[in-house]
């Protein structure tokens, strides 16, 4: 079938199988190889995507619903948002951190969600096996701290 | 089938009996490459159907569409303060990630005995809305499940709405007893409410569907205080059966309801001794 979306800004129009995962659409037949597989069952998050600018498992998704939605990836981010990650020591082996970097941005583009979560437990959905969590959080509050990170189209 | 309203959404669930309604996919994507069978499933995707997505108040009553998500009832502030045990549940779903996309109508067709958004509807003594080409029928949540996976919808029938009654609760809490906070399956789950109907006292991961507790219910109306909480197993029994499984024990569990029961309503039971 054929569907057309927009893509980190950009229109789309790609033919796809009713059975694809949106995160096998943009890995294999997009490229977009940012995006990574963890559990396949929407706990780990590694596969978190933005869909109409909220924060999904792109795992979950069958590609046929992002059919006229906005879909970004990390490679939508600038790399200088992983920069207090980097800092933090919130980075290791590295296959959580796109899924973590993206959840993380987006708090950092809704401060007013911190009201009423914590943020443990809006990046509760972003597992990590390596650095345990207290680097993770540091970077997050160090990213609403900063600037920058969201590349300017 | 990829319907563009809900009409032609009720024809295609008419026309293929073993059609399955598709809204948010976080159950029925879990592990899809592996699950070869599922692949050749016929599915009915809702997500063009908008006018299921917005949650609507009324004068007496919140109505939740067929697509509304446990995210678009955690950013409704008029939903935290009237029904706080929605919004409780809600955020104890998975991570946001899940609570995008999860609606509370699939949670309700899941029918997983651990579900967390059915107790806390029940509690609410919420009403499913179930909509076919034949017409429309509603069914009281309490008496929607049969049996394990067991529920009063038809192949044809979709559900479209959730009605929940707007009272004065004296009472509400919600418990979620997990391995971890967030990510984790109910071991138990328990919704207890105190409005003018009266009291509702619904389990989760107990039996093998969510149940409301008529014993639990019945020895809260008397107001008789237990000494503590092994006083409150007998009850509990009457209303429950649980089972041994990967997640926990049968003896667990009911141990587990009977304590956090004790804990929430101790203030409760502390007065009337």
């Amino acid at each position: 079938m054929e569907i057309s979306l927009t893509l980190n800004g950009s229109p789309v129009s790609l033919t796809i199988n009713p059975g694809d995962r949106l995160l096998d659409t943009l890995r294999y037949q997009l490229a977009l190889t940012g995006t990574k597989e963890g559990c396949g069952e929407g706990e780990c998050g590694a596969c978190t995507v933005y869909l109409d600018g909220l924060p999904v498992n792109s795992c979950l998704i069958p590609t046929y619903q992002v059919r006229g939605h906005r879909v970004e990836t990390v490679e939508s981010l600038d790399p200088g948002a992983l920069e207090p990650f980097e800092r933090c020591g919130a980075t290791q082996c590295g296959a959580c951190t796109p899924g973590v970097v993206m959840t993380a941005w987006w708090i950092r583009q809704h401060p007013e969600l911190l009201g009423t979560h914590s943020i443990r437990e809006l990046m509760a959905g972003n597992l990590c096996r390596c650095t345990g969590y207290d680097g993770i959080v540091d970077s997050v509050a160090e990213a609403l701290r900063g600037t920058g990170g969201k590349r300017e189209t | 089938m990829l319907p563009g309203g809900v009409p032609e959404a009720l024809d295609m669930l008419a026309s293929d009996g073993a059609a399955i309604p598709m809204a948010g996919g976080t159950d029925l994507l879990v592990h899809w490459p592996v699950h070869v069978e599922a692949h050749e499933r016929t599915y009915v995707d809702l997500s063009r159907l908008d006018p299921l997505k917005p949650l609507r108040w009324t004068a007496d009553e919140l109505l939740l569409g067929g697509l509304t998500t446990y995210w678009d009832v955690i950013r409704d502030a008029r939903a935290g303060e009237e029904f706080p045990l929605l919004v409780d549940a809600a955020r104890q779903v998975g991570a946001i990630q899940i609570q995008a996309r999860g609606t509370w109508a699939g949670n309700i067709v899941n029918a997983s005995p651990a579900a967390d958004g059915v107790p806390v509807l029940m509690a609410y003594d919420a009403v499913v809305v179930l909509e076919s080409r034949r017409g429309r029928e509603e069914v009281p949540l309490d008496r929607f499940y049969s049996g394990y996976k067991q529920m009063q919808r038809r192949p044809d029938q979709l559900v479209v709405g959730i009605r929940i009654p707007r009272r004065r609760y004296a009472y509400q809490v919600f418990e979620k007893i997990g391995a971890r906070r967030a990510q984790a399956i109910a071991k138990v789950g328990l919704a207890v409410t105190r409005s003018g109907a009266g009291w509702r006292v619904v389990a989760a991961s107990v039996a093998p569907t969510i149940r409301r507790c008529p014993a639990v219910e019945r020895l809260l109306e008397t107001g008789a205080a237990p000494e503590g909480p092994d006083d409150l197993l007998p009850t509990i029994a009457q209303d429950v059966a649980p089972i041994d499984d990967i997640r926990s024990s049968a003896h667990y569990r009911t141990r587990v309801m009977a304590r956090v029961l004790y804990h929430d309503l101790r203030d409760f039971w502390g007065q009337r001794a």
